[in-house]
């Protein structure tokens, strides 16, 4: 039955594809449609499935002279994004809901997005994994280039370019791997099955894991995630940072970690102080979350924030699988469920709640801007994400992190405690934020918002009924946070 | 086990029910909001009466009795192949027991208080959501039976003190004040979390008390001991430090002293709430709560375990460096905030030399007069009209009678006047323990300072805001402020003190209240009659006058009122005596010794070091981290994309000039013999019957010498 999260969104796009030019109502009506139809079977299959086994969905023959199958399961880790995608499916579709640029063209990308996800989550052989893969990749570039923001035909082809190399060094190491193992299966139960040689292990193990890295936001492969979250549009933002980031970190952990484990163990000599591929990688991800967040205390543009905090916490994920042991790896998929509802949320609210109505994402000007007082709403929603991504107790990146770190300590002391470092330069920055955009000098306690600067008059809140339709995901992502916590 | 055990959750949660409810209600509905609020503590102090009562009930037999509820959270992993489970759980013992009354009752008062002081800010149904939120994270804090509850209630009263701190965000230096606290808490919360996760990975428990497998108990206890790590150090002592952060960053303690006289930028009713009574002695009471571990220790053999030490000397030093800073502020609130600070750092001493009940007998009765002290303050901000620089008060005896004498009776407790106030009774016992102490005699001399600094600036503030004469703003060239007032930040609203009023009733029955504690607790924990300690320790208190008559006893009793009553002479002598009758006229102290008050002043420059190291080092780190970012491997993606451009272009190159030339010029080379051949068939019948011709000739030439030749 999961498996129809997949079908369900690629009719969608047939649908789509079937509907008149420039009707844009009846597309965002089936893109919502389909988004919500997906969440449900997603919420079902969450509910109804076992996650401490694998569940089987789909298992036939696809190119048997290959050895190739169109296999579709689920265990606990697949489980659990699935549901991500839908959340982050319907929340983005209703931040979208004010394209009216070739809108039928975008949900349609769009749902092929989501598809491409879906399929990613559900695939168990590595063929069909890597096919969708890169279904996931096509509809990002146009959905960034057409109907992105600043810089965006750059920004696409920078993250469109990023893909390609790692999806191009993935597919190496699957092609290694797959003749290595005798060229009979691309099932990952049986690949994981397989004893493959060490030697053979410590070059494909890396290469494999950058290569979904890189999606991951992996230091020092990261700088297409800032410039294409920020290039993107509103719900396209939500939808990389939410959910795409994900499809890296479950690459590392389904694909290089479970079928090429040994590529983990020690060299057998210390270079630097690295003794294995795991030490080296597991000091990227702490780079990358103390790096990621001190970037991410300059910048001056609302959304480039948030793009590296991405990074940052991205880069718990990655130390939490690295652990390899049962309270990180936890961690690390609680906190890819747990940054994919938080990123999402503040993605929603800058592009969609402050962006769209100030036309200005920069920090020095929205300071002035009295926001609390103008959107009130928008400033609470944001404030309690912001207290979800600093981990405060309560918000389930705490417990996402807490585990993390006790995890880590148990792997790499060091590391652990530099990784705490990158939490208080992220109360940091997430404070200073919140200041500049919503809470920083208002000019006269109480006055008309518009009275009070001239840019005021760039200020839209013309259309309050399609504001509380799109505030309503914003809700239930707190809600889900709320759940996420306990 | 009691009734009031298995409901014990419910004191913190009714004032987060009370949070939750005025968080839906409209700003206007401030009378509902406020009810909720009041209602919800008064509901806790009730209970929390039943659950001291019951804590009393079970004297123990010289150990502690402990009543607790534990239940299961969540499971890390597959429930089916692993153990690593996190449990919470309350637990009702004396040191829990005495604190729910304290914060519970303080609370109340201060919340009655807010009633008036509040009135008429527009924001007063946030204000009193943001008070129960806190409430519900003290009290959360108090009962917390497992350091991962305990850090789960920390934060939120952390967070519930950043957005009171806050609460007045357009003025941009409350704005920064919040920040700068939730920051520098954060970076002791740091260590605090990293002292759980290691106190999990070595235990596999969080909770304190769980029946003999708890990590404050004996079996866990003594893993953590024998375990040392690569410095050389117990585990339990690494442990203990990291908790000990935690405590440093929320009480206020040297080094990360600097947020707590910043936050005073809050409303005054949280001052007194958050940054004198409760929050910040929070510190103090996880100090107190994790004792054993802090205890437990390389010591063996009588020597202090190294955890304790630390603290007693942080402790020791920071008391005497904050109280004098308070000794040259002008702001009436930082003088109460270093003030409080310094109060910390004995409670600290106390705790370290003299173990828990030494410390929490002063955290108590300073919690009351603290709290006196600041609501004091607030009634003389609020009949000033905002105005909070010393300077420009004077004489208010007058014109505020209750506030005055209520004051009078704090100021006395705090400076620890001999045998009346409360305050002379804990600080007593702290320098007793620190005379004691194995370890060095130091951290009783600076105790010895530190009193009589406090005395000393205490009759300061008091000369300055009650004698004299009235110094407020007459003329409008008075609203030039004041020199070295920058960073009092006071922005009053209005214009002049002629007008200098008492305060509503509802803001001094509170007071007088407090007052009235202020004296009666010091009663409790005197040495003839030490029923407060022997209720902590587990023992059965008795009446011995006896011991008040012991030589050592009274020598110190002697000691530290001569201290006490010549820092007030002291302070006396410089201030009062001939009070200032010039607001911007130079302080006594300024014009004796300029250099050392420009230092106090400036509170020893931390504030600037910090600014010129860590702040410095931070921005210019995350300002590399961007030029990185943007240059380096940017640069290296431009670079590569440079590089495969440039590659496309050699190939261009090839393919234009060697494969295409290759080919155009074969294609050139056809198309020209084409046209060369193309001359031959030009149609001219002529030329063809000339080749033909010409043709013949050779041909029948061929045949000719192909005959002969043959």
């Amino acid at each position: 039955m999961l498996a129809w999260t997949l079908y369900i969104s690629l009719l969608g796009v047939a649908v789509l594809m079937l509907l008149p030019r420039g009707a844009a109502r009846p597309a965002r009506m089936v893109a919502l449609l389909t988004a919500v139809v997906g969440f449900v079977i997603a919420l079902a299959g969450c509910l109804t499935l076992d996650p401490g086994k694998l569940n089987t969905i789909t298992r036939v023959p696809w190119i048997p002279s290959l050895g190739i199958e169109y296999h579709l399961a689920a265990d606990g880790v697949s489980l659990t994004l699935v549901l991500l995608t839908g959340i982050a499916a319907v929340a983005g579709i209703l931040f979208s809901w004010n394209i009216e640029h070739r809108a039928k063209e975008f949900f349609a990308f769009y749902l092929a997005l989501i598809a491409g996800v879906y399929g990613v989550f559900l695939s168990f052989d590595l063929f069909l994994l890597f096919v969708f893969y890169e279904l996931a990749i096509i509809p990002k570039y146009f959905i960034i280039a057409i109907w992105g923001s600043t810089r965006k035909e750059y920004g696409a082809m920078k993250l469109a370019l990023y893909s390609f190399v790692g999806s191009a060094m993935v597919l190496i190491g699957l092609i290694a791997a797959y003749v290595v193992a005798g060229a009979k299966t691309m099932s990952l139960v049986e690949l994981a099955h397989f004893a493959f040689p060490q030697s053979f292990a410590m070059w494909a193990f890396p290469l494999v894991f950058v290569g979904f890295g890189i999606l991951a936001g992996l230091w020092p492969f990261h700088t297409w995630a800032p410039t294409g979250h920020v290039a993107a549009p509103t719900g396209a933002s939500m939808l990389l940072a939410g959910v795409v980031m994900k499809l890296g970190a479950y690459g590392c952990l389904r694909v290089a970690m479970t079928v090429l484990p040994h590529g983990m163990d020690p060299w057998g000599f210390k270079l630097l102080g690295f003794g294995s591929w795991r030490d080296v990688l597991s000091l990227l991800a702490v780079v990358g979350i103390v790096y990621g967040a001190m970037v991410a205390l300059v910048q001056k543009d609302f959304k480039f924030v948030i793009g590296y905090s991405s990074v940052s916490h991205m880069g718990f994920v990655l130390l939490g699988l690295l652990t390899l042991n049962e309270v990180g790896l936890s961690g690390a998929v609680l906190q890819m469920f747990s940054h994919g509802v938080i990123a999402g949320l503040l993605f929603g609210v800058v592009g969609r709640m402050v962006y769209d109505r100030t036309h200005t994402r920069d920090l020095g000007i929205l300071e002035g801007m009295n926001l609390n007082k103008a959107i009130p709403f928008a400033a609470v929603t944001f404030t309690i994400g912001s207290m979800a991504s600093m981990g405060l107790p309560g918000f389930s990146g705490f417990v996402a992190e807490l585990q993390v770190l006790i995890g880590a300590w148990q792997a790499f002391p060091m590391l652990a405690v530099v990784a705490g470092l990158g939490i208080v330069v992220g109360a940091a920055y997430t404070l200073r934020v919140l200041q500049k955009a919503f809470r920083s000098r208002c000019r006269g306690v109480g006055t008309d918002f518009n009275a009070g600067t001239d840019r005021g008059a760039d200020f839209d809140r013309s259309r309050p009924g399609d504001w509380t339709l799109s505030a309503a995901p914003a809700g239930s992502d707190c809600a889900e946070l709320r759940l996420a916590a306990v | 086990m009691d009734w009031i055990v298995q409901k014990l959750w419910l004191i913190p949660a009714l004032p987060l029910v009370a949070a939750g409810l005025s968080a839906l209600l409209k700003q206007r509905q401030r009378r509902l909001a406020a009810a909720l609020a009041i209602g919800a503590m008064v509901l806790a102090l009730a209970l929390s009466c039943m659950a001291f009562v019951s804590a009393l009930q079970h004297p123990g037999q010289g150990s502690v009795v402990r009543q607790g509820v534990n239940f299961f959270w969540f499971q890390f992993g597959d429930p089916r192949n692993s153990d690593a489970a996190v449990w919470l759980g309350w637990v009702l013992d004396p040191l829990t027991a005495v604190m729910l009354v304290m914060v519970t009752l303080v609370g109340l008062l201060i919340f009655i208080y807010s009633l008036g002081y509040m009135a008429h800010d527009d924001n007063f149904t946030r204000f009193f959501c943001f008070l129960s939120l806190f409430a519900a994270g003290m009290l959360g804090v108090l009962i917390a039976n497992s350091l991962l509850l305990l850090f789960i209630c920390w934060e939120l009263v952390g967070l519930t003190s950043y957005l009171l701190i806050g609460f007045w965000y357009h003025k941009p230096s409350a704005a920064a004040a919040a920040k700068k606290a939730f920051i520098t808490t954060r970076i002791g919360d740091l260590a605090l979390l990293l002292g759980m996760v290691w106190l999990y990975s070595q235990t596999g428990t969080l909770l304190f008390y769980d029946g003999g497998h708890g990590c404050l108990e004996q079996s866990a206890l003594a893993r953590l001991v024998a375990q040392t790590t690569t410095l050389g150090m117990a585990a339990s002592t690494g442990i203990a430090l990291l908790i000990f952060c935690g405590a440093i960053g929320k009480s206020g303690q040297v080094p990360l002293h600097v947020w707590l006289p910043d936050a005073m930028e809050g409303p005054t009713p949280v001052s007194a709430l958050i940054h004198a009574a409760t929050m910040v002695a929070a510190g103090v009471f996880l100090v107190a709560r994790v004792y054993p571990l802090m205890a437990a220790g390389d010591g063996g053999g009588g020597a202090v375990a190294a955890a304790l030490q630390v603290v007693a000397w942080v402790g020791a030093i920071t008391a005497v460096f904050a109280a004098s800073i308070a000794a040259a502020q002008t702001d009436i609130k930082r003088i109460l905030a270093y003030s409080t600070v310094s109060q910390l750092g004995f409670m600290m001493r106390g705790l370290g030399t003299g173990g828990v009940a030494v410390g929490m007998f002063h955290l108590i009765t300073h919690a009351c007069f603290k709290a006196l002290l600041f609501l004091g303050t607030g009634s003389v901000i609020h009949g000033c009209h905002e105005e909070q620089d010393i300077r420009r008060m004077g004489g208010l005896r007058q014109f505020m009678p209750i506030t005055f004498a209520t004051y009078a009776v704090g100021m006395l407790a705090l400076s620890g006047f001999p045998l009346v106030f409360s305050g002379f009774w804990s600080k007593d016992e702290i320098l007793h323990s620190a005379h004691g102490w194995s370890v060095s005699h130091w951290p009783f001399y600076l105790g010895v300072f530190g009193a009589l600094l406090t005395a000393f600036y205490m009759t300061r503030q008091v000369c300055y805001v009650f004698f004299g004469s009235l110094r407020s703003r007459r003329r409008e060239e008075d609203l030039i402020p004041l020199p070295g007032s920058t960073e009092t930040k006071s922005e009053p609203t209005h214009v002049g003190c002629y007008d200098v009023h008492e305060s509503p009733a509802v803001m001094t029955w509170p007071l007088v209240g407090l007052a009235l504690l202020a004296i009666l607790l010091g009663f409790v924990g005197t040495p003839a009659w030490p029923w407060f300690q022997d209720f902590l320790n587990g023992e059965r208190a008795v009446l011995a006058p006896g011991k008040l008559a012991e030589p050592a006893t009274l020598w110190l009793m002697a000691l530290s009122s001569v201290v006490v009553i010549s820092g007030m002479g002291l302070g006396w002598w410089l201030y009062g005596r001939k009070p200032q009758t010039d607001p911007g006229a130079l302080d006594v102290l300024e014009r004796a010794r300029p250099d050392i008050y420009a230092l106090l002043r400036r509170k020893y420059f931390v504030d600037e070091v910090y600014d010129a190291t860590v702040i410095r080092f931070n921005s210019w780190w995350a300002r590399s981290c961007d030029w990185w970012d943007d240059w380096v491997w940017n640069g290296a993606v431009q670079l590569v994309s440079y590089a495969v451009v440039g590659l496309s272009w050699l190939n261009r190159v090839f393919d234009e000039y060697v494969v295409n030339l290759g080919f155009d010029r074969g294609c050139r080379g056809l198309t020209e013999g084409g046209g060369l051949m193309s001359r031959l068939q030009g149609g001219g019948v002529q030329g063809y019957l000339r080749v033909i011709g010409v043709a013949l000739g050779v041909l029948v030439l061929l045949l000719l010498w192909g005959c002969h030749a043959s």
